[in-house]
């Protein structure tokens, strides 16, 4: 029987971090998610856990913790946000270049500068080609569903890749929602021991983990790293099964709400999906035809799988977190419109909206200009402009 | 007093050190007739690296623990500025503890206020680079594993030719330090104890002022093995005042396209002038 409870993002995160139970925790404090380690620090303090808790100096040096303790077979997890991800940044491709399963919960929140403590996914979409797996969550259910299935995910024979579990800052890691846990002895069962391969100080078989690399043979392990990633699609979907059997709650690559008649579609990542939610369930009692795409799965990308899902709808919004400033979208903008292209589903129209930068308050009246806005280009009418921002004085 | 510096309303906690050391600042700009334009803030992450918001003046407030290497920078490009570095222990011993040793070496005309309240205060009390063994904190529950740093020792060890120690409960004398440390040429640490009331209930304002005397007016700041000696008094007294000071060559000095002239921003670049000297090849 589940357990009840009411729980923040935060604690979630740091209750499932409880459960998992890892060999090493190495964590700074950065708003706002310094209460992970805060949290974590006295289930340490009371012996609830067996970890060695490293308060580091830095958040590079909680990256390179974690990976010294993954390297030498242990399993190592952090959290961080925004300026503390960008820190570990070099860190971040060691742990996937090495092929360290490490888990991190990214409470997402704006890069400086200026600086900026509130949320948008500047930080996690700018470490998105760093080779980690990356899971989002729309609440604090889904940030401790996430965090339990990342251990699975990440240390897959076929996938030994690090994971990181992002929720927005302050909006979910702060908010206290309803939440269904798992009994402990459940979590233990599902997630399992970490028996790694290869590891540091194993007498039977010596290695060296990260020497030089050449042009001999740095490509082919490059190579084997995207194929980690492409395995990881297969392995994602498998460990949601299991979870499914195990919890009856289900996810995929992407949740999709109410899209099965609709003509239009917004796509969304994290807690704003579930804003969106309420206006589609109000514009459905006023018969219009809109449904929602959230992505959840962002690295590996399901690009032919979200490119079927949107073939049917007449005009598509990607809403981003997150400006790209390239002059032509934001990341999960050229993400979907890329995959769409090249999986040849030439149906839907596309625009683009950034929105809320800098933890700028997303309005149930913004998304709904939104779908207004697509259903007269699906009237059919043309699209005036592809790239929008929303909710900014301009 | 050629200008009154304006202040703004800060989001300092009641009775913060803060407060005081921020007064001091201005009465030291003011005391030496430095103007808002004359001058600039560099600060980090942190509640103390907050200073430039709270009183108007030129400022930058960049990332933590990353003070000191703009700071570098706006010396260079405009010595006629007067470059000031507030930022707490965490970020200036902590993550920016690597430029604080390479800052020294490198010398620059810079003064270095450090806020040093021994706890981080911005993210709710964990233990910061100079909180003693043993302290229990929001994270450290067991108490903290790992010796703190010696700010002061570890100035003189690096080389740097101003060392000094203040206190916030103090004004007076700590404006006379500020002042010193601002018209030093050279870089200047003065290591600002300060409570922080709401985080650190070791180290409170009668911890502090229990604890610091001043340094007597026979004292020879110009003695180094002695200076290391007073660096290193951490405990039942702790010395306050000028613990080190000797005249140094600053990194701008060693360089005449620095030292003579107008500061580089006020140079006016010709490429005219490259032109010549390529003919001289040809």
């Amino acid at each position: 029987m589940a357990i009840r409870e009411r729980l923040s993002g935060n604690e979630a995160v740091a209750y499932a971090m409880k459960q998992i139970n890892p060999d090493v925790v190495a964590a700074f404090p950065i708003t706002p998610s310094t209460e992970i380690p805060q949290y974590f620090s006295a289930y340490v303090a009371n012996g609830e856990v067996n970890t060695e808790f490293i308060p580091v100096e830095s958040e590079h040096s909680a990256m390179s913790a974690c990976i010294g303790a993954q390297a030498a077979g242990g399993r190592a997890m952090t959290a961080t946000s925004a300026n503390g991800l960008a820190l570990m940044w070099e860190m971040l491709y060691i742990a996937s270049g090495a092929r360290l399963p490490i888990v991190m919960a990214c409470v997402n929140r704006a890069l400086s500068g200026p600086i900026n403590i509130h949320n948008d996914h500047s930080d996690s979409m700018g470490a998105r080609d760093s080779g980690w797996i990356q899971l989002y969550s729309e609440s604090s259910q889904e940030a401790y569903d996430n965090m339990l299935m990342a251990h699975r995910i990440a240390e897959h024979p076929d996938v030994l890749l690090p994971v990181m579990v992002c929720q927005d800052g302050f909006i979910t890691s702060h908010a206290i929602e309803n939440i269904e846990l798992l009994e402990d002895e459940k979590v233990k069962e599902f997630v399992g021991e970490y028996k790694p391969a290869h590891y540091l100080l194993n007498k039977e078989n010596p290695i060296a983990i990260g020497p030089l690399d050449h042009f001999t043979h740095y490509f082919e392990h490059k190579r084997q790293q995207a194929e980690a990633m492409r395995n990881a699609k297969k392995v994602i979907l498998e460990v949601a099964d299991e979870f499914y059997k195990l919890t009856g709650r289900k996810y995929g690559y992407f949740e999709e709400y109410k899209t099965d008649d609709a003509e239009v579609c917004i796509v969304v990542l994290n807690s704003t999906a579930g804003t969106a939610k309420f206006v589609v369930d109000k514009m459905r009692e006023e018969g219009k035809k809109v449904g929602l795409v959230k992505p959840r799965v962002f690295r590996p990308f399901p690009a032919p799988e979200i490119a079927g899902a949107l073939a049917r709808f007449k005009a598509v919004a990607v809403m981003d977190k997150a400006d790209s400033f390239n002059a032509a979208g934001g990341p999960l903008f050229t993400e979907i419109t890329s995959a769409v292209l090249a999986h040849g589903a030439t149906g839907p129209k596309f625009i683009n909206y950034i929105y809320g930068l800098g933890g700028r308050d997303v309005k149930a009246d913004d998304i709904e200009f939104i779908y207004n806005k697509l259903l007269e280009i699906a009237a059919p009418g043309k699209v005036d402009s592809i790239y929008n921002y929303i909710g900014v004085r301009e | 007093m050629n200008y009154e510096y304006k202040l703004y309303e800060p989001t300092w906690c009641p009775g913060c050190g803060n407060y005081m050391i921020r007064t001091a600042l201005k009465m030291a700009l003011e005391g030496l007739g430095i103007e808002p334009h004359e001058a600039v803030i560099v600060s980090g992450i942190g509640q103390a690296a907050k200073m430039p918001h709270y009183i108007k003046i030129n400022g930058f407030n960049g990332l933590h623990g990353r003070a000191i290497p703009p700071a570098i920078g706006i010396k260079l490009s405009n010595k006629n500025l007067k470059v000031i570095v507030e930022s707490g222990d965490g970020d200036s011993y902590g993550e920016g503890g690597n430029h604080f040793i390479h800052g020294i070496r490198r010398n620059i005309d810079i003064a270095h206020f450090v806020h040093n309240n021994q706890i981080y205060g911005l993210t709710k009390g964990q233990a910061s680079p100079t909180t003693a063994m043993g302290h229990k904190t929001t994270l450290q529950y067991d108490g903290v594993k790992i010796e703190p740093i010696q700010p002061l020792a570890l100035a003189l060890t690096m080389g740097a030719g101003f060392v000094a120690r203040g206190f916030s409960g103090d004004i007076q004398r700590l404006v006379s330090l500020m002042k010193e440390a601002i018209n030093y040429k050279g870089y200047a640490l003065v290591d600002i104890l300060q409570p922080c009331v709401v985080w650190n209930k070791v180290n409170t304002f009668s911890w502090y002022r229990d604890r610091v005397y001043y340094l007597p007016d026979d004292y020879d700041y110009t003695n180094k093995k002695e200076a290391m000696e007073k660096a290193l008094e951490f405990g039942d007294r702790i010395p306050i005042g000028i613990l080190y000071k000797v005249e140094k060559e600053t990194y701008g000095d060693k360089f005449d396209f620095i030292k003579k002239g107008l500061p580089l921003v006020d140079r006016e670049l010709n490429p005219l002038d490259a032109e010549k000297l390529m003919n001289e090849f040809i």
